[in-house]
């Protein structure tokens, strides 16, 4: 049996005579005999540390590591630089609690505002919190803080990532807010459809760039119609594509969320990821979740700490912005990390990178019979095509030779596949790919 | 200490990205971004460097004792950590195939396995990435529960006044308004007060069990009859999860719900803040509205079930905090079941040792000298004589190189310090973390004075923070 307790049974007992107790039993005297287990928890016997590693490592070794991967729709294998997981893996980053005690938490607080910052930079918004738990949750949050009495209808965009719209509903059922989806046309937010569904009961309005088919939305329509009226105009992004598109800010949005994965987190099957959020300044006591702000101590020296708490459930309990408490703190400090050994160009660069490499994928692709392009739109690094038989078995295909092929969509998109490119994808792994693509019959 | 914007040179870089072996593709200049996009400038060494001093000004569970009442601050195995990194976890798209992730969904078929063997749960998921995410979850189980059966008049969620604040904050974010009951004057549950709470409205009630003040619930039995006599459900959050692993369940107490938190109980880290994960388990009557995707099994194919009428739908993008749950299950399977119960009789051994060793010299209000895995001073008689409240004691632990205590929670103890050694800590280390609690209780007796100027040998002494509020600084300008 393993285990983390260092004192010996020896020790244990002195301290248990020290209290005047005999045994280990007698510490829960207190609790009512009804509700004691009287049997043996229903888990197996515990391992050394060997076995244990011994254990994870057949259990990971039943999962796949492809070589290559087409696939995003929300995730997405970018080049993690080598000194991001050497930072973030220092014991006094992984092990330290929220720091509410300023003094000793200099370098954490520190880290969060760095991050907000960065974060401000990105959108172009003037205040972040120091992130939420994914990019679902963040736009789920958005659409709440949107919220105003007599505005409690929130319009989302069909084009927006369906498990990002299920997460909304979840958050909003059962609650005085509702969710209208705008429609679709030729893949892009329905800019007519979206002016008649406005109304005085209108909260915000929530698209995504680029949307879930990888196209480019026309965010400055939606910005134009929205100028001036008390709608929120909330827009999730893939913060990679920042590093060339334009920013949140500059159609005009309000609050800007997004998936901040791609800076820096690897897959890891999903979680933890790390939902960022920014808004105006007019929006920032409404923003949920902890925000650091920079102060000075007693001696006048730079200082930060967790501020504007008056919006948080520690103190306002039930009448809080949020209930969010625990966040994505090493997920934001990662996100910080890898955007601090990126820099500007470098970011710019892994942006053109992905793009060039998709537009190339999609030339090749289409060289194919039977694969086309679903959508004529200028897109980023994500793109939809048919295909030429059974999307399942191309897919089948694909796996064999340690390639995840493009995401199967369903729905009226049914066999299609949603493909993807990063800048870790090279010539050679598309064209290969093509190569084993045209042979399939 | 400079902002790493502070530091480093225009056109300094890190040369990271290939050249483009493809043709280069070009977008409307519509699409693009007109603000320059203002990053550090800096070199691999001073990121380096700059990070190295952060975490020289940072405290973990690594630098000091960390007896965070209500947070569980126990030792990070690093084993956990290291399976973490495997690629087999780490490198796994979230939407591969089924049987390309069998290992993914076998560590969560065991997580929920053991944790429901721990809890007396039916069911655990593992979507919610943190604690007050899985209350939200919880609660959402329960709101779906009634409205399945018609049952639409629930919409009140009654609380402990001595609750954690996202208790509260859930109900009110899953849509139902808050009835706060008093606590009793030992500080228990008022069963009076909870039955007098009750009716046709109530949706349910949560309760931490040990409670806040470190005490077992003696009637918890009377407590969740009441609730579900009156036609509500009984929702447990695991923050205390850590006095009662293999000792007693939430679901022989009469629980219907709980959530964990993996960052507490199941000794995952807490990253300066998260991330965390928290399953939500419950009994086989909410089962159906657990939240979507579920894990189930398939002529031995474990896979990913997005179907279910009753489901409260999804509460995340993808599945669950994956790599957390991979960190608590490696600390499972490295304690088994005697090693976990092993670990809450010391978590408790520990607490109590503290607590009767400090409990002739500081005021402890709640359980006449016996607790779970935490206690709560109260420092009200040394405010009153002597001006010195527990910040300023809790501050000058700061200079012993102790991380103090939870301070001012529970709400309805006054000028409160909530001590919870864990378990992973030297009888050596508890001894002298009591003697500099002793001596500070004397320092503060004989000169009040020195401690409220405290921290004097930390990077920075106290910050204003009603300054920060006041004048919100969120960010760095460069210009």
């Amino acid at each position: 049996m393993g285990t983390y307790v260092p004192n010996t049974r020896d020790e244990q007992q002195l301290m248990l005579e020290a209290i005047g107790l005999s045994s280990m039993d007698d510490l829960f005297s207190t609790i009512p005999k009804e509700v004691r287990l009287n049997a043996s928890l229903d888990i197996p016997k515990g391992m050394s540390e060997m076995e244990v590693s011994v254990k994870m490592r057949k259990i990971a070794g039943m999962n796949k590591v492809y070589d290559t991967v087409f696939r995003g729709c929300g995730a997405y294998r970018h080049y993690i630089p080598a000194i991001v997981k050497q930072v973030t893996s220092k014991e006094e980053f992984i092990t330290a609690y929220t720091p509410y005690q300023a003094e000793i938490s200099q370098g954490i607080l520190q880290s969060i505002f760095e991050y907000q910052t960065m974060i401000c930079e990105l959108t172009g918004m003037q205040v972040s919190n120091a992130s939420v738990y994914d990019g679902a949750t963040a736009a789920a949050e958005a659409v709440i803080m949107s919220r105003e009495k007599s505005r409690k209808k929130a319009l989302v965009s069909a084009t927006v990532n369906p498990m990002t719209i299920e997460t909304i509903r979840t958050y909003l059922d059962g609650t005085d807010m509702e969710m209208a989806i705008i429609p679709e046309k030729d893949g892009l937010t329905d800019i007519e459809g979206l002016m008649s569904m406005l109304g005085d009961d209108t909260a915000c309005v929530l698209i995504q760039q680029p949307n879930f088919y990888g196209l480019l939305e026309d965010g400055d329509a939606v910005g134009g119609i929205l100028a001036g009226t008390d709608i929120k105009y909330i827009m999730s992004c893939n913060p990679i594509s920042l590093g060339i598109l334009k920013t949140p800010a500059e159609y005009g949005a309000d609050i800007a969320v997004g998936e901040g994965q791609p800076l820096g987190i690897g897959l890891s099957f999903g979680g933890p990821y790390l939902g960022f959020m920014a808004a105006t300044e007019k929006l920032m006591r409404r923003l949920p979740g902890r925000i650091v702000g920079e102060t000075t101590d007693s001696q006048g020296r730079r200082a930060f700490v967790l501020t504007l708490q008056a919006r948080e459930q520690h103190i306002r309990r039930e009448k809080a912005s949020s209930n969010i408490c625990s966040n994505q703190a090493l997920c934001a400090m990662t996100a910080a990390v890898y955007l601090a050994a990126m820099g500007r160009e470098g970011l710019a660069q892994a942006a053109k990178l992905s793009m060039s490499k998709a537009h190339y994928l999609a030339d090749r692709l289409c060289e194919i019979d039977g694969y086309e392009l679903v959508y004529k739109g200028e897109f980023f690094n994500e793109f939809v095509t048919t295909v030429n038989t059974d999307a399942d078995k191309v897919l089948d295909i694909l796996s064999e030779h340690g390639i995840l092929g493009g995401y199967p969509l369903d729905g009226k998109h049914k066999g299609c596949l949603l493909w993807c490119a990063t800048e870790v994808n090279t010539r050679e792994e598309i064209d290969n790919m093509v190569r084993i693509l045209k042979d399939i019959k | 200490m400079k902002l790493i914007f502070e530091i480093g040179n225009k056109n300094r870089k890190l040369d990271l990205m290939p050249e483009c072996d493809v043709p280069v593709a070009d977008i409307d200049d519509k699409y693009k971004r007109k603000k320059e996009l203002r990053l550090p400038n800096v070199s691999e060494t001073e990121i380096s460097r700059h990070y190295t001093k952060l975490s020289r000004r940072s405290f973990g569970v690594n630098c000091g004792f960390y007896p965070l009442g209500s947070c569980t601050m126990k030792y990070n195995p690093k084993i956990n950590d290291e399976m973490a990194k495997l690629p087999g976890f780490a490198d796994i798209h979230p939407l591969q195939p089924a049987d390309t992730v069998q290992g993914c969904l076998k560590v969560y078929k065991l997580a929920e396995e053991y944790l429901c063997s721990i809890t007396g749960m039916d069911a655990m998921d593992f979507q919610p990435a943190a604690g007050a995410h899985g209350e939200f979850t919880g609660l959402k189980l329960i709101w779906a529960y009634h409205r399945d059966r018609n049952d639409t008049g629930r919409d009140k969620i009654i609380v402990p006044d001595s609750a954690h604040g996202t208790n509260p904050a859930s109900a009110a974010m899953a849509g139902f308004s808050v009835i706060n009951i008093p606590s009793t004057e030992e500080g228990f549950v008022d069963v009076n007060a909870l039955r007098n709470a009750v009716g046709e409205d109530t949706a349910g009630f949560m309760l931490t069990n040990p409670n806040t003040i470190g005490l077992f619930e003696e009637h918890i039995h009377e407590i969740t009859s009441i609730v579900h006599e009156a036609g509500g459900l009984t929702y447990y959050d695991g923050a205390n999860l850590n006095a009662i692993m293999g000792i007693a369940r939430p679901g022989d107490m009469g629980f219907d719900v709980v959530h964990l938190n993996l960052h507490k109980t199941f000794s995952t880290p807490h990253g300066g803040g998260g991330p965390g994960s928290g399953p939500v388990g419950c009994k086989k009557h909410l089962i159906p509205y657990l939240p979507t995707p579920r894990i189930v099994e398939r002529d031995g194919i474990l896979a990913f079930d997005e179907k279910s009428d009753k489901s409260i739908g999804r509460v995340k993008s993808f599945y669950g905090n994956f790599l957390v749950v991979v960190r608590a299950l490696a600390y499972m399977m490295t304690l088994g079941a005697e090693g976990l119960k092993n670990a809450s009789e010391n978590a408790v051994l520990n607490a109590n040792y503290m607590l009767h060793m400090l409990k002739d010299t500081f005021d402890i209000p709640f359980g006449n000298g016996r607790c779970m895995h935490e206690f709560v001073i109260s420092l009200e008689r040394l405010k009153k004589e002597k001006s010195v409240s527990a910040l300023d004691f809790a501050k000058t632990l700061l200079d012993c190189g102790i991380h103090p205590p939870t301070m001012y929670f529970p709400l309805i103890v006054h000028e409160a310090l909530m001590v919870e050694p864990t378990e992973t800590e030297t009888r050596e280390t508890l001894d002298e973390v009591i003697a500099f609690f002793k001596e500070l209780y004397e320092r503060a007796y004989n000169d009040p004075d020195s401690l409220h100027g405290t921290p004097l040998t930390t990077p920075i002494g106290r910050p204003d923070e009603v300054g920060a509020a006041r004048n919100p600084r969120l960010r760095y300008y460069s210009d």
